[in-house]
């Protein structure tokens, strides 16, 4: 339906609007997909233009706002001034609750040192110690994770000998993200770091093997937003998997800790926590396979290549039956959706996992999707794993440590025979994932850190029926009288997960695009008159 | 809910905990997009603006666009000069706006980006303006932030002719448009020609009409800013948000300041109507007289919900001492009244009100809501007022809940109604009789159920 030769002209249209280097800087993170040139390659994981409008976020954001923030039975504390932790208490929709034997969860508070002038002045290590000091007196929490914003970094506060300090002193694990606003070119960075400290300080550290049941998997990348993970709890615990870890949605450093038990990991974002996979493999020898319980036939792939993978005919069989089970439930009222979703279009544009994962649900309720893009994606994320090789180190990502495992004398163990490994790995996906491009049909349009400008430049060119994205884009969509869905917060529904969830999800397009208000924009006197007929006319 | 929370209160040096403040930058952000077809710019690393747009948005459910010089580690090691004039050259030509209103932020402030010296050599196109605001992000809260920009927009722009313009320069302080629109009848009904600064009506309230521009059509005009030098007087309405501007135009161009508390109660009120028809000779009509009767017919009428009952508030430090001055006027007993904001200000201010009224309650600048939460623990309320972040004390304490001041990002239609003003008073006044009545009925026995109350 889409016409390639004409996007690409709509393409250079909008991009001829730049000057110079910012014309240069940005040629390169826009394509249209066409098969006939593939692998198609983009830029990603650069740079953003000063004053282009981004709407990208920092390394902080990602760090503390994604990955470490969910991690309910922990005190996730805010070394600087008190925006930082403000801004991201509670802001994002990774919901947690006390479960059987919790006795922790932090997610309702905000930490911060609240550095004052004084401290940038003379240095903010000592309200920092007197700051978990006084957490260890009121809470005396389980751990305590100091993440840093950009004044620590630039003061040379020496979070870490503050971490080791605290751990000494109070016997209580302390961790230190130096997470600073500035590093990386996104909050791709703090993701990365996040892994990595995690990784040294949490993963590993359980040592009651007991806890490994049959079958038993870790969830990377799946942050419970409105209940997601919830959902696909409910569905794996019902085929008999038992879940070791979530990161980091309803997660605790408790449990993260015994994720090296893991027979499998499964990475919903792969953006966000393919580090730590990468790295339990290179580590433990425990394979990964890229999930997304995001879409019914999504789900189903997941489901068949989790059982697949443990090759036990028993779960092979209960796992068809229970998806004919929920696919009975849930068809009809799809179908329901689907009727008033058919045929419309979609633009999306949403961190670095979800513009993929949405699509499948898009479509699924009759939904093209014309626009897709990522704010903080690597090109990985784009055109596949197999790109890897060849990304090239830039000034911006080379200083965020790279971790390599070396494999554990205890712990490192496959799972599967070489020649198993082998043949599975023929029909299904282990340690791989094929990124977005490759799903996208032609004519179609791939944007990287999508700006102001040129969102509205393609809103003009595409018109989309639906623009799925976050709230900073939201109401700009509403005012061209579009449909806006944030895709990071759900609008405060959920769980969009699983069979269920998918249901709710086309519950809530369908009635987005139905409401009467889109009707109502224009006043009744700038409406075009339609003509009155009488029945004169025809009698 | 917050079961972490112990009754028990230990001092606390260092960590806040749940706070009642943000940093500067995102007031500095608000104030500037209530000027035309300006456009904020945080000079800071990335995050800064996504995380005060996305704040924003929530509260007033409106774009709130905003640009920032995307600080990456090199330009912090060298400084954000090559950004932020990179940043200049782009605004203006992917977007051009007639004003880029840059603040600062902890990161720039620290590396000690010097500011004026980076404008004055940026590239401008003419007729065209930048302004900025020192807001480091580790001095006072957002109140200030608001502050200073407001009144950098003045340092840079008002200039005296000679030419009186006879109209008032009023500050409406960080309040909604649904306030500022409140304001503005007023001065209407008064028959009062003004300039508001910042005037985010038809900016952070924009209809949808399908057409959207980046720049809507509301916001302070570039030219009144500049002809605030010829007004007669300034009216700033809150100290600590609008104090700044009135004396920046004093010393600037001579305008007398005239800085009072957010009309948010019959008290000022009154002396705000009294004050406008002495600097412009008006004299306060019929209309507005009408109204305030009624109000005070409300209190009388139904003076009996709200006697005596204890109430802690908190939230910004303006909004808080209107408001303390209002629910002593209803003899209500303002319990707690917090701020995050620091101040020195502020305990004195609120406090001889509460002398005044005879009433004993405790104030707190610079405080947090963990400590709000144990106080009321200790010494239960009656009524919890302030923003979103109360629910979660509301909940665990089972308190009645009305939400006042920034931000309120889980109800709608807030911003577009009025807390100051006699209709603003009104309003009050509905929500916490329907909060405390609604709570009485909760809790009342069948046979307790009135119909009548």
């Amino acid at each position: 339906m889409l016409d390639i030769a004409v996007m690409k002209e709509e393409v250079t249209k909008i991009l001829d609007h730049y000057k110079g280097k910012t014309y240069k800087s940005r040629k390169d993170h826009v394509l249209v997909v066409d098969s006939s040139e593939a692998p198609q390659e983009i830029v990603a994981d650069c740079r953003t233009v000063p004053g282009i409008i981004t709407e990208r976020g920092c390394c902080y954001a990602g760090c503390k706002g994604v990955v470490v923030g969910p991690l309910k039975d922990t005190v996730a504390l805010t070394h600087g001034p008190i925006g930082c932790g403000y801004y991201s208490w509670l802001t994002r929709r990774n919901k947690a609750r006390m479960n059987e034997g919790d006795k922790h969860n932090y997610l309702p508070y905000c930490f911060s040192t609240d550095m004052q002038e004084t401290d940038v002045v003379f240095g903010g290590e000592k309200k920092l110690r007197q700051a978990i000091t006084e957490i260890v007196d009121i809470f005396n929490p389980p751990s305590i994770m100091i993440c840093s914003t950009c004044p620590v970094g630039l003061i040379g506060d020496d979070i870490q000998a503050v971490a080791r300090w605290s751990q000494e002193q109070f016997g209580i694990q302390t961790i230190a993200y130096g997470c600073e606003g500035y590093k990386g070119v996104s909050q791709s960075a703090g993701h990365h770091i996040a892994n990595n400290g995690l990784y040294k300080n949490v993963i590993g550290t359980g040592t009651d093997p007991s806890v490994k049941k049959k079958y038993s998997v870790n969830i990377l990348g799946e942050y419970n937003i409105g209940g997601d993970g919830w959902e696909i709890e409910r569905m794996l615990h019902s085929l008999g998997y038992t879940i070791l870890s979530i990161m980091s949605g309803d997660g605790s450093v408790a449990r993260l800790r015994n994720a090296h038990f893991a027979d499998l990991n499964l990475v919903q974002c792969h953006r966000s926590t393919n580090y730590n996979a990468e790295l339990l493999r290179e580590t433990y020898g425990t394979d990964w396979i890229k999930v997304n319980f995001l879409g019914v036939r999504a789900t189903i792939k997941a489901l068949r290549d989790m059982a697949l993978y443990f090759g036990d005919p028993e779960l092979i069989t209960r796992t068809e039956e229970f998806i004919y089970g929920e696919l009975e439930a849930i068809e009809p009222e799809i179908e329901k959706y689907k009727a008033v979703c058919q045929g419309k279009t979609v633009a999306l544009f949403v961190g670095g996992s979800r513009a993929n994962h949405f699509q499948g649900l898009f479509e699924e309720i009759g939904m093209e999707t014309v626009l897709a893009g990522f704010e903080f994606a690597h090109r990985d994320d784009y055109e596949g794993r197999e790109v890897i090789p060849f990304i090239k180190e830039n000034a911006d990502n080379k200083n965020i440590e790279n971790i390599t495992g070396q494999p554990d004398e205890k712990m490192y163990r496959l799972l599967l025979s070489k020649e198993k490994f082998e043949e599975l790995n023929k029909e299904m996906e282990i340690n791989y994932f094929k990124g977005m491009i490759k799903i996208m049909t032609d004519g179609s349009v791939v944007v990287d850190d999508i700006n102001h400008y040129e969102m509205e430049s393609f809103m003009k060119v595409l018109k989309p029926d639906l623009f799925g994205s976050g709230i900073k884009e939201k109401y700009v969509i509403h005012k061209m009288g579009t449909l806006s869905k944030q895709i990071h917060s759900y609008d405060y529904s959920g769980p969009f997960a699983g069979f269920k969830g998918a249901v709710v999800f086309a519950h809530d397009v369908a009635m987005g695009l139905t409401t009467p208000v889109w009707k109502l924009i224009k006043p009744k006197w700038r409406r075009d008159a339609a003509p009155e007929r009488t029945l004169a006319e025809v009698l | 809910m917050l079961d972490h929370t112990p009754k028990e209160i230990k001092e606390r040096k260092a960590v806040v905990i749940n706070p009642a403040k943000t940093c500067q930058p995102l007031g500095a952000t608000y104030a500037a997009l209530g000027i035309h077809r300006c456009l904020p710019h945080s000079h800071g690393s990335q995050g800064c603006q996504m995380y005060f747009r996305g704040h924003l948005n929530r509260h007033f459910r409106e774009p709130a666009e905003a640009s920032t010089s995307s600080f990456t580690e090199g330009a912090s090691v060298f400084g954000g000069m090559a950004n932020l004039k990179t940043a200049i050259n782009n605004v203006f030509h992917i977007y051009d706006p007639d004003m880029i209103a840059i603040h600062t932020t902890c990161l720039s402030e620290t590396i000690g980006d010097d500011l004026p010296t980076i404008i004055r050599s940026s590239e401008k196109p003419e007729g065209k303006y930048i302004i900025h605001a020192n807001t480091p992000s580790y001095v006072g809260s957002h109140i200030l932030g608001f502050a200073n920009m407001t009144a950098a927009a003045i340092r840079y722009l008002s200039a005296k002719t000679g030419a009186p313009n006879g109209k008032i320069l009023l500050v409406p302080g960080f309040v909604n448009p649904g306030d500022m629109r409140e304001i503005k009848r007023i001065m209407k009904a008064m028959g009062v020609d003004y300039t508001m600064l910042p005037d985010t009506t038809g900016v952070m309230d924009a209809p949808l009409t399908g057409n959207y521009h980046i720049f809507p059509d509301g916001g302070t005009r570039i030219e009144d800013i500049i002809d605030a030098g010829n007004c007669l007087a300034t009216v700033a309405l809150g100290q600590f948000a609008s104090g700044a501007a009135a004396r920046e135009l004093e010393n600037r161009c001579g305008v007398a300041p005239h800085i009072m508390d957010t009309p948010m109660s019959i008290d000022v009120m009154d002396d705000f109507l009294m004050l406008l028809s002495r600097l412009t000779g008006r004299e306060i009509p019929a209309e507005l007289e009408e109204e305030r009767g009624q109000i005070i017919d409300i209190m009388a009428d139904l003076h009996q919900h709200y006697f005596g009952k204890r109430v802690a508030l908190f939230g910004d430090p303006d909004i808080m001492i209107g408001l303390t001055g209002f629910l002593l006027e209803l003899g209500m007993i303002p319990a707690f009244v917090l701020t995050g904001s620091p101040s020195n200000d502020f305990e004195k201010r609120v406090n001889a009100l509460l002398a005044k009224a005879g009433v004993a309650g405790r104030a707190k600048a610079a405080g947090d809501l963990f400590a709000l939460h144990q106080w009321i623990k200790n010494e239960p309320v009656d009524l919890l007022i302030g923003n979103t972040y109360g629910k979660y004390i509301a909940r665990a304490e089972d308190i009645p809940f009305v939400r006042v001041g920034f931000p309120i990002m889980d109800r709608g239609v807030h911003s577009y109604q009025p807390v100051v003003g006699y209709r603003g008073l009104m309003r009050l006044l509905e929500l916490m009789g329907n909060a405390l009545l609604e709570r009485q009925e909760r809790d009342a026995k069948d046979e307790d159920i009135e119909l009548i109350m």
